[in-house]
């Protein structure tokens, strides 16, 4: 199959197979009007399948998002059919409106205007805690 | 701003020179009759609770001070449906400083994002009561005469109990510290405060659901109350309400210095004739409470 290069944008790389569709929605992909293409179970030296997406647009993509559901992302900048920039993804060590906490007893479960924030607290097993109530965030 | 969630909010220094601001308070009350003068504290108690908002009131009032609030949701703007933020937000512009009290977790965490004055939480739901730490950290300074090297037997709830995790949290800062935690298998210690706190911490504990053969181990035994708020379904409290009751016969192979404690309201899990036994330290505790929250009401006031 083929999907044509592009000129101006990024090509988001290295995304787990069968999440790629989660980080089109998380990103509102969706909603823009240029070329976007979402191409799922691409062989893979490193991983075997991958999922990539490709946008025809400069975008300033949130990393922190890419980060939370996927460290081993990487962004690539594609400037005049050339590469300019290769991002690597971290872990954010905090997210804002991605997941809601899932706690009944937490205060955001009646006020219903607060932000979702949730801060890392273990680098190491990837585990988000809710500010507010610290219950811990389900893996993505 | 200074502001008290959390017990991880102090390091073991602050905790360390509250409790002596404390016990100097105990030691020479009429220095501290004029500290908080001209300042005021709003008790903002979302829910009913008789110890921990009569202690704040008690010690802004020992301190000089004043204070004004509410003591349930319904008799404030809460009741209109006004947002937590909202109502700090005013309150903040009377008084100096805030105690509240809420069922939802994390509220006090709201309320000093936007309160403009010090906050401290008197308890948010399941999650955090600092100052019932604190207060239990100088009960055991002031019966021990330290804060390491001694067993503690906590026995009950501790899957809900905020006090227990919250304890376990603050005295396994010191060494030599062992816990033996007493529970049915349906109230254990959460495996994440077990991992997070006692094994990444390297704190010895073993767990039981035999009250009796753990008590000759024990330097200090925190009882508490199986709650009924805590429970989703009756049945499951009813059945596991009466599970560890103490009683003078269980104390008899208790060593003779044991400190009992229990955070209270208790309903039935230690018998009104265990009060009388020396070793009874929670009416004590009640009494520490106050001066603790003193010492920790002039410290976020940066009075010294």
């Amino acid at each position: 199959m083929n999907i044509d290069g592009i000129t101006n944008g990024l090509v988001i790389d290295h995304i787990e197979a069968g999440k790629g569709m989660d980080l089109y929605n998380v990103l509102h992909l969706g909603e823009l009007e240029s070329t976007v293409a979402l191409i799922k179970n691409v062989t893979s030296h490193k991983m075997g399948k991958k999922d990539i997406i490709k946008v025809d647009e400069v975008l300033d993509v949130d990393l922190d998002i890419l980060g939370f559901i996927d460290p081993n992302i990487t962004v690539n900048i594609i400037k005049d059919n050339v590469r300019v920039a290769k991002k690597h993804i971290e872990l954010p060590k905090m997210v804002k409106n991605i997941i809601k906490c899932k706690n009944p007893r937490c205060i955001t479960s009646t006020e219903q205007e607060l932000p979702h924030i949730f801060k890392l607290t273990d680098p190491e097993k990837r585990t988000y805690r809710c500010i507010y109530c610290e219950t811990e965030a389900e893996k993505k | 701003m200074n502001n008290l969630l959390s017990i991880t909010d102090l390091s073991t220094q602050e905790i360390d020179s509250l409790i002596e601001k404390a016990q100097d308070i105990i030691a020479n009350p009429d220095a501290y009759h004029e500290k908080c003068k001209y300042k005021k504290l709003a008790t903002l108690f979302f829910e009913p609770s008789t110890r921990t908002r009569l202690s704040f009131e008690a010690a802004m009032i020992d301190l000089g001070g004043r204070v004004m609030g509410f003591s349930e949701a319904q008799a404030s703007s809460a009741a209109k449906g006004e947002s937590v933020a909202d109502t700090v937000r005013t309150v903040g512009c009377y008084v100096d400083i805030i105690a509240m009290r809420h069922p939802k977790e994390g509220a006090p965490l709201v309320a000093s994002m936007h309160a403009g004055v010090p906050v401290i939480n008197a308890g948010d739901g399941g999650h955090n009561h600092p100052t019932q730490t604190l207060t239990d950290l100088l009960t055991i300074k002031t019966e021990k005469g330290r804060l390491n090297n001694m067993t503690i037997g906590l026995c009950g709830d501790l899957k809900f109990g905020r006090t227990v995790h919250s304890l376990i949290e603050a005295m396994s800062r010191y060494d030599g510290i062992k816990f033996v935690l007493i529970s049915p298998d349906e109230l254990k210690l959460p495996n994440y405060v077990k991992q997070e706190t006692l094994d990444k911490k390297g704190i010895e504990y073993e767990e039981t659901t035999n009250l009796v053969e753990a008590m000759p181990k024990l330097d200090i035994l925190y009882m508490t109350r199986v709650q009924r708020e805590r429970f989703f379904n009756e049945e499951d409290y009813i059945r596991l309400k009466d599970s560890y009751i103490l009683t003078p016969e269980k104390l008899v192979t208790a060593k003779p210095d044991m400190t009992i404690m229990h955070p209270l309201p208790r309903v039935n899990e230690i018998s009104v004739a265990v009060d009388d036994d020396p070793r009874a330290a929670y009416f004590r505790q009640v009494k520490n409470g106050k001066f603790i929250r003193m010492a920790l009401i002039m410290k976020l006031l940066g009075i010294s």
